[in-house]
């Protein structure tokens, strides 16, 4: 269950950005975590929602995004999608893979106020 | 860091004017505004437009918009890249083992411990230990005459980077008390440092301690499948171990399988077979060891 830890460090970010900006809460905050990035978006969001109350992020929506998988496919050359780590290259079978997308984990954005 | 303008003004928190929106007071006491952030005359709100981020700022609202763009693990890849510093200022070779539960790690340490005072008697190895409780690991690695750190996360799944810091600066320290007249011997010499994970496939995947190479400890008394199940891990290794072969008569494990699923998340992964008990294939581990200390990478 990282995704706590995953959801401190998200807390931690934003509320060091509110310290500098100036914002007491946010109402919008946008995620990036891609398909191949090792974390499990609904128990990331959970975890924000646990950690949410009595900061910043009460109330806050939690917009996920999970950019695909992409993996660089040595004998086909070409890049190719891949759902997981592990599946076959959809072109030849193969697994000789090398993921070039999907592997973010980011805070992106966020809609704040400052009263 | 100022995220929207990205100066590096690190001063005390910014002041943010009322009407002004992103202006603030760096450390040098110069209020600015920032050039590439449209600000509403009428509210003072922040149009970042349809560019890169995406957004747009009602404007009838005090809602603003705030462009983070930020690594959620920045942080401890900031303190990763310091530990590695750190480590290459003394000789340090330091390894992250990860493995589930029980797949062997302290035994394997032990016994590479005992297996290295025999094969390079100067060689520094020492021990930062990482469970959820108890310091029985850490115990038995003292008991190899190793210097040794426990590190108990509480309810936490794996070690991050600033535990490995201060971890590492108590070793140091220790060191240094114990060692004092051979300071300048010990500085020259390259040593390992084995950094044992919380036991867990999953969760350790992410972090980076600063380590030179993550290996991940593999029993075969585990499934062959583990690598397929648990491809983070394993795409994130470096070497792959697999421990306990002296109990492969009693098993029905296809070691060829297994490597192949290894190798289907990672093709580069390296595979060294052995068992801490009977010191099958240690010599071939001993050999990574020293390759891995003669080209740091």
């Amino acid at each position: 269950m990282h995704e706590a830890s995953l959801a401190g460090g998200i807390l931690k970010l934003v509320e060091d950005n509110a310290r500098r900006e100036g914002f007491v809460r946010v109402t919008s905050l946008r995620l990036e975590a891609g398909q191949l990035a090792g974390v499990e978006p609904r128990a990331l969001r959970f975890a924000l929602e646990a950690l949410a109350p009595g900061t910043c992020l009460q109330g806050a929506v939690f917009e996920i995004d999970e950019p695909p998988g992409q993996a660089w496919c040595m004998h086909c050359c070409s890049t190719v999608s891949i759902a997981q780590r592990g599946a076959a290259c959809p072109g030849c079978g193969g697994y000789q893979l090398q993921p070039v997308g999907g592997t973010e984990l980011r805070v992106v954005d966020m809609l704040v106020e400052d009263v | 860091m100022c995220v929207v303008c990205g100066c590096s003004e690190t001063g005390p928190a910014g002041v943010v004017a009322e009407g002004t929106g992103h202006a603030h007071v760096h450390a040098h006491g110069s209020e600015h505004e920032h050039a590439h952030v449209q600000v509403d005359p009428r509210h003072g709100d922040l149009h970042f437009g349809a560019g890169t981020a995406r957004v747009s700022v009602p404007g009838m609202s005090q809602a603003r918009a705030v462009k983070l763009e930020a690594d959620i693990l920045g942080e401890n890849k900031r303190i990763a890249r310091h530990n590695r510093q750190h480590f290459e200022a003394h000789g340090v070779t330091a390894l992250n083992l990860v493995s589930s539960p029980g797949s062997g790690k302290t035994t394997l340490l032990c016994a590479t411990i005992e297996a290295l005072k025999a094969r390079a008697p100067r060689l520094a190895v020492s021990v930062i230990e990482g469970d959820q409780q108890t310091s029985f690991d850490a115990d038995r690695i003292r008991a190899t005459g190793a210097p040794a750190i426990q590190i108990n996360t509480g309810k936490g799944c794996h070690l991050d980077a600033p535990m490995v810091a201060e971890a590492f600066a108590r070793l140091h320290d220790h060191d240094h008390h114990h060692d004092h007249h051979d300071h300048r011997d010990h500085h020259d010499a390259r040593s390992l440092l084995f950094i044992e994970n919380v036991g867990n496939l999953v969760c350790p995947a992410l972090w980076d301690l600063g380590e030179d190479a993550k290996v991940a400890i593999l029993s075969v008394t585990e499934g062959e499948d583990k690598p397929l199940k648990y491809p983070d891990m394993f795409a994130a290794a470096t070497l792959m171990l697999l421990n306990k072969t002296d109990l492969l008569p009693h098993l029905h494990f296809d070691v060829r399988r297994c490597i192949e699923a290894a190798r289907r998340v990672n093709p580069a992964i390296e595979v060294i077979q052995l068992s801490a008990t009977t010191g099958e294939g240690m010599g071939a581990w001993l050999q990574w060891l020293e390759q891995r200390m003669a080209a740091p990478a």
